[in-house]
């Protein structure tokens, strides 16, 4: 049977939302991978600007469903109609970007389809032993490959990043109407509001010194505050440390946090889970201080040391005042 | 309100870990089992709710014998009862499976709410609590960063974590599963108090035929997922690692932030 995959997109200001943009090359390759056609899936009101977007791409189709009641997003709208759009298309595979708003529902999408769910895919290879699908386990330490049986469709989301958006193969695509008689909202909207009042603005930081769950113990925070104002730095945080109450929500870096890129980021006793990492790759120097050798953070870093950050971080504000001293 | 919550039990975030020797899984000899983080939130929460409403938590964990250890823990802090899903036929189940196993052992117990983490420290599928809403057909909602109970427990307004610093606020009818994200509340620590209660509280031991369900409907046997393995990832390039004592590993890292970064 050829792949049918569809890449059911999120959008916002009539914007395709970053991870949709690396879903689209997910399907895309996907459909190369298992021989088959991809369509983009939109859903909302008012999404001529992401539809005609779409509509560039190299895919199959552009699936639009279009109605007031998908305004907001709401599971039980969301589900109602694509629910009924796979009855009656049949599509093998549905690709998601792994945001929290499709992790939301699509797992719930895949038990209402009678299909299966794979989350947070960070790559697939077609071999010997059928279509295998990678995820990490264990906030990255490990990685584990999944195969997946039973009756379509596999309803799979990819990880920020796994996929480059730059990869997408332009072309051109026909809209066509989904049926959006299904979209019955089970929430009520009330609205949206900020996380924290005040607000520390670490974008505009050159230096961070990231301080993870490692260090421990709150009581040792003056380590890092030492550190900190030897560089010239913002004191950033992973989200145990937030979560504790060590520090104050404004200071949590990833996805749920902010996103930072400056010149010189030290990840001190983090340990480097996506989550965390999505919200500070694009630093330019990153360092990583842990006592893990494995800790994926050191995937990504530039300069790694291994050992108790206790120790390590003293030396190091030591290191830096004497070579600011000197200079 | 009577609460149902789902903890699950993993391994410790500072263990070590090893690949098994069928490389399927980890070894889990000599590993610290804790209960997930977000799940310790979620009980907060519902201990939180129930204290409101005169109300009662009963916890639930599908996993092997271990796993009584992480309930007991939960009766310490305030939990009326437990439930433990001990069968080897509901091991390695997929989301789907294992949402099904907890769905029907929650199924008849009269629950006004169902409280889960949003996602397990080890698998991660993040999607357990919606599965098992699916078949509870309740409304779910995934990363919640805040509950308030109206009407008397009819309906509830709910804080949904987005990203970047954004929460949105909806309201949905009860009964209903929240995803407990971790961070909206401040877990208690179990009193010598609660520790002795907890000994005479009942930990209920379940199978799958007396929840109604063919064994062949959950664990491995009802999953569509298989693992074929699990590794290290492959470090792509990485860091340059810098050796030495701590006073001359941050004299280099200096050097090279200075003459090869052109950073400090
Ligand atoms: C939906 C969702 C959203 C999330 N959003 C965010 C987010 O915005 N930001 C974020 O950061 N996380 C976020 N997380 C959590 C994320 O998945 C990780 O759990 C978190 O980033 C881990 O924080 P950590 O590295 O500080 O802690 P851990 O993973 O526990 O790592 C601690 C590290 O410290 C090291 N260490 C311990 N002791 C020492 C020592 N003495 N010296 C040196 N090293 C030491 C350990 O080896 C380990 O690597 C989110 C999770 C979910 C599910
Ligand atoms: N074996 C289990 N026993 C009890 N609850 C579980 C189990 N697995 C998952 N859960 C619940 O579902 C949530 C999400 O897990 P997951 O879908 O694995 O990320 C967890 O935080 C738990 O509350």
């Amino acid at each position: 049977m050829p792949g049918k995959i569809w890449i059911v997109v999120q959008h916002r200001d009539g914007k395709l939302h970053r991870m949709s943009r690396e879903a689209v090359v997910a399907g895309q390759k996907l459909a190369a991978a298992v021989g088959g056609t991809a369509q983009a899936v939109v859903l909302g009101h008012g999404v001529e600007p992401v539809v005609e977007a779409l509509t560039h791409y190299e895919l199959d189709a552009v699936l639009v469903a279009e109605a007031e009641a998908l305004v907001d997003y709401t599971p039980g709208a969301y589900i109602g109609v694509l629910a009924a759009a796979v009855a009656e298309r049949s599509p093998t595979h549905l690709v998601f970007g792994h945001s929290y708003q499709n992790v939301d529902y699509m797992a719930r999408l895949a038990q209402a389809v009678g299909g299966s769910l794979v989350s947070e895919v960070v790559g697939f290879e077609q071999g010997d032993e059928g279509l295998v699908w990678r995820r990490p386990i264990f906030g990255g330490k490990l990685q584990s490959r999944l195969r997946v049986s039973g009756p379509a469709p596999v309803v799979v989301s990819v990880q920020s990043g796994a996929f480059s958006a730059d990869e997408a193969v332009a072309g051109s695509a026909e809209r066509q109407s989904l049926d959006s008689a299904a979209a019955v909202p089970d929430r009520e909207i009330l609205g949206v509001e900020e996380v924290s009042g005040e607000h520390v603005d670490l974008t505009a930081a050159e230096i961070v010194v990231a301080v993870g769950r490692g260090l421990g113990d709150p009581q040792k925070m003056g380590i890092i505050e030492d550190l900190a104002a030897a560089l010239g730095a913002e004191i950033g945080a992973s989200r145990p440390v937030i979560d504790s109450g060590w520090l104050p929500r404004d200071r949590q870096i990833g996805s749920s946090g902010q996103t930072v890129a400056p010149k010189l980021y030290l990840a001190v006793g983090v340990s480097g889970a996506i989550q965390h990492l999505v919200g500070m790759k694009g630093a330019g120097t990153i360092v990583a201080i842990n006592k893990d050798a494995g800790a994926p953070i050191f995937a990504i870093a530039d300069y790694g040391i291994v050992g108790d950050l206790h120790e390590i971080v003293p030396a190091l504000t030591a290191a830096v005042r004497e070579a600011k001293a000197g200079s | 309100m009577k609460i149902a919550v789902c903890i699950k039990q993993v391994p410790d975030s500072e263990a070590r870990l090893r690949v098994a020797a069928d490389r399927r899984w980890i070894d889990e000899e000599d590993l610290r089992f804790v209960v997930n983080e977000s799940d310790e939130y979620a009980l907060e929460e519902a201990l939180q709710i129930a204290e409101h409403t005169d109300g009662e938590v009963v916890v639930f964990s599908l996993g092997p014998e271990r796993v009584r250890e992480a309930l007991r823990k939960c009766l310490a802090l305030g939990a009326s009862r437990a439930v433990h899903l001990a069968d080897e036929a509901f091991a390695g189940g997929d989301a789907i499976a294992t949402g099904r196993a907890l769905a029907a052992a929650i199924q008849n117990g009269g629950f006004d709410l169902v409280v889960t983490g949003s996602q397990s420290d080890d698998v991660g599928f993040g999607a357990t609590g919606s599965i098992l809403a699916g078949h509870l057909d309740w409304p779910h909602v995934w990363l919640v960063m805040g509950v308030e109970i109206e009407e008397g427990g009819a309906s509830a307004k709910v804080t949904r974590e987005m990203e970047s610093g954004m929460n949105e606020v909806i309201r949905l009818r009860l009964p209903a599963v929240l995803e407990i994200q971790a961070g909206l509340n401040k877990p208690r620590y179990a009193s010598l108090k609660g520790i002795m209660q907890a000994k005479r509280k009942e930990i209920a031991t379940v199978a799958p035929s007396d929840l109604g369900l063919d064994p062949s409907v959950v664990g491995a046997a009802g999953s569509r997922v298989e693992t074929l393995s699990v590794a290290f990832p492959e470090s792509s390039g990485g860091a340059e690692m810098i050796e030495g004592d701590a006073a001359t590993a941050a004299g280099v890292l200096v050097e090279r932030l200075r003459k090869e970064a052109r950073v400090l």
